[in-house]
C-alpha cells in the first residue's frame, strides 16, 4: 500500500506502524461524570467497519508525523490522508 | 451412515455405489430452539455438542456461504495447548484432550496427529520464560518439557543454530501438540451434527436480528427470517459486522493473516517447529508441502488476501531458521480474517440482549480452540452458565482490569 503523505507526497506503508480506529483522538474527559465506561469504551471498544475506515498511522520511519488515513478494508484502497494534528484542531483540541 | 473398516472393504467390493451424502441440505425452518450463526469449525462444534453432549433438539446452524469455507479452511493447522496465564490454560489443555478423542467421538477422520511442538528459544532469559510456561502447562495437567540445544540438533540438524544474533538454545517441547486435517475438522463436526439431527444451511447469511423488549426473537436471513429461543453467534472475522445487528460495538478488530505451503518435498519436518526470535512456524503436511506462517499485516482487512511486506517478512524468518527452506519453491500463499480481540484472549459469553450469546475474539489462534470453544459455547448455550474452563471469557474483563494478555501488549490488536 502507498499512502500520500500530505506533506511528503506517496510513501510506502512499510514506513508506517498502524494504531488503529481515528476516534482514538477522541479521548474523553477522564473527570467527567461515567468516565470509567467511557474510558473503558474508548480504549477497548470499535467500529470495525467492512468498508471506509478512517485510521492512524505514524509515519515511524519518516517525519514521525500522525496521519488519519481513510482507506477501504475490503479492498485496501486509500481514499484520504489527513495529518492527525489538522484533525484534531477542526475537533477543537488546542494542541 | 457410520464408517468402519469393516465399512470400506464392503463398498470397495459392491462398486462403491452405497456412500451416500455427508450431511442433509434442508431448507430453513420457520424456527427453531437454537440458532448457531457461523457454520465454521466453531459453528459446526457448537451444534455439535449442544445436541449430542447437552442433549438439545431443534438447532440450526447458518452459514452465508459454504460449511468450512471461512478461517477453519484457512488456517495452518497447528494443535496445542502450551498457553501461560491461568484464564487459558486450563481451557486449552480441555480443546487438547478433545482432540485427542475427537475422531472416535464423531466417527470421522480428523487426522489428527500429536507430532509435537517445539518453540525455540534463543536467550537465557528466554530459557527461563518458556521454563516458566512449562511450568504453568504441567500445573493445569498438560504435558511440557525442555530440550536442550542438543536434543533439538538431534531432531532438527538443518536449523540454523549458530545464528549470530539469535543462537538456538533449545526448545520448549510439547509431545502432545500436533497437526489435524483442518477441513476434516469441519467436515467431522458438520457430519456428527447433521447425524444429531442438526439443520446445515447453506447460502443463507445472516442481514439483521429481530429483538424486541431486550429479547431476541430470531434473525432476518438472505432466506428469510428465522426465529429462534436463543441465538449463537460464532463468526470469527464477521463478528463486528454481524452484532453490529444487535447494535453492539466489540473490543475486536478483523485482520488479516496470511498463511502459506511451498512445493510438496519429501518428509523433513516430523513436528511443528516455531520459531522465538522472528515469529515464524512450520510444519509439513502429510502431502509433504511445508505449511508456515507468521505476523498478521498489522491493519484492518477484511479482504481475505494480504499484502506482499508480510510475505517478505515471513521468508526473512523462514530464511533466518532453516536456510535450507530457500531452496524450496512458493507454492500457495492466502489469507484469512482474524477477529482480533483487545487481549489476544477470545470472548465466550452472553450479551445484553436476552438469548443472544457471542463466541469470538480468537485472534490466530482459533483453530486449535475449535472443539472446546464448541463445547464451552454449547454449555453457556444450553445451561446459560460458563462452562469451568471458560469463565474469564467475558466481555467485561476489560471494564474490570481483568484481561488475558499473555504477550503483555495491551489494547493493540494488532500486536497480539
Amino acid at each position: 500500500m502507498i499512502i500520500n503523505h500530505p506533506l511528503l507526497g506517496p510513501r510506502d506503508a512499510q514506513e508506517f506502524v498502524y494504531l488503529g480506529d481515528a476516534r482514538l483522538i477522541e479521548r474523553p474527559d477522564g473527570l467527567a461524570e461515567g468516565a470509567a465506561q467511557a474510558l473503558h469504551d474508548h480504549v477497548f471498544l470499535r467500529d470495525n467497519p467492512a468498508g471506509e475506515h478512517r485510521e492512524l498511522w505514524f509515519h515511524e520511519q519518516g517525519d514521525r508525523s500522525w496521519l488519519v488515513v481513510t482507506r477501504n478494508t475490503l479492498t485496501h484502497e486509500i481514499t484520504r490522508v489527513e495529518l492527525a494534528r489538522d484533525v484534531a484542531r477542526a475537533k477543537g483540541r488546542s494542541k | 451412515m457410520r464408517y468402519s473398516g469393516l465399512r470400506v472393504i464392503k463398498e470397495a467390493l459392491t462398486g462403491h455405489r452405497g456412500w451416500t451424502p455427508v450431511w442433509r441440505d434442508p431448507a430453513p425452518q420457520a424456527s427453531y430452539d437454537y440458532v448457531i450463526v457461523g457454520g465454521g469449525g466453531h459453528g459446526l462444534a457448537t451444534a455439535y455438542y449442544l445436541a449430542k453432549e447437552f442433549r438439545q433438539a431443534r438447532i440450526a446452524v447458518l452459514e452465508k456461504g459454504y460449511l468450512g469455507g471461512g478461517n477453519v479452511g484457512r488456517n495452518t493447522t497447528i494443535i496445542r495447548s502450551n498457553y501461560l496465564l491461568d484464564g487459558n490454560e486450563p481451557f486449552y489443555e480441555f480443546s487438547m484432550k478433545l482432540w485427542e478423542g475427537m475422531e472416535q467421538d464423531f466417527n470421522y477422520n480428523a487426522m489428527v496427529s500429536q507430532r509435537g511442538i517445539i518453540n525455540l528459544f534463543h536467550t537465557d532469559a528466554a530459557r527461563d520464560a518458556a521454563t516458566r510456561r512449562g511450568n504453568a502447562m504441567i500445573l493445569h495437567g498438560a504435558d511440557a518439557e525442555i530440550l536442550d540445544r542438543d536434543q533439538v540438533r538431534a531432531m532438527y540438524p538443518f536449523l540454523n543454530f549458530d545464528n549470530a544474533r539469535f543462537p538456538i538454545k533449545g526448545a520448549l517441547m510439547q509431545r502432545r501438540g500436533g497437526t489435524a486435517r483442518h477441513d476434516a475438522v469441519a467436515w467431522g463436526y458438520a457430519r456428527g451434527a447433521d447425524m444429531h439431527g442438526v439443520d446445515l444451511i447453506q447460502n443463507c447469511e445472516v442481514t439483521g436480528m429481530r429483538i424486541e423488549n431486550g429479547r431476541i426473537l430470531g434473525v432476518e436471513t438472505s432466506r428469510g427470517f428465522v426465529g429462534a429461543k436463543k441465538v449463537g453467534v460464532a463468526v470469527a472475522g464477521s463478528s463486528s459486522r454481524v452484532m453490529a445487528h444487535a447494535g453492539m460495538r466489540l473490543p475486536i478488530e478483523s485482520h488479516v493473516l496470511q498463511a502459506f505451503v511451498s512445493e510438496g518435498l519429501k518428509p523433513l519436518i516430523d513436528g511443528v517447529i516455531t520459531f522465538g526470535a522472528g515469529h515464524f512456524y512450520v510444519s509439513q503436511s502429510d502431502k509433504g508441502g511445508l505449511v508456515f506462517g507468521g505476523d498478521i499485516d498489522g491493519y484492518n482487512s477484511y479482504a481475505q488476501r494480504g499484502n506482499l511486506p508480510v510475505i517478505e517478512d515471513v521468508a526473512e524468518g523462514g530464511m533466518a531458521l532453516m536456510p535450507i527452506i530457500g531452496r524450496a519453491r512458493l507454492l500457495r500463499t492466502w489469507g484469512g480474517v482474524m477477529d482480533m480481540s483487545m487481549d489476544g484472549s477470545p470472548i465466550i459469553d452472553r450479551t445484553h440482549v436476552e438469548g443472544l450469546y457471542f463466541n469470538g475474539g480468537w485472534c490466530y489462534g482459533g483453530f486449535k480452540a475449535t472443539p472446546a470453544s464448541g463445547w464451552c459455547f454449547a454449555h453457556l448455550l444450553a445451561t446459560d452458565r460458563p462452562h469451568e474452563t471458560a469463565t474469564a471469557y467475558r466481555f467485561d474483563r476489560f471494564l474490570k482490569g481483568l484481561a488475558i494478555d499473555e504477550k503483555g501488549q495491551g489494547p493493540t490488536p494488532n500486536l497480539h
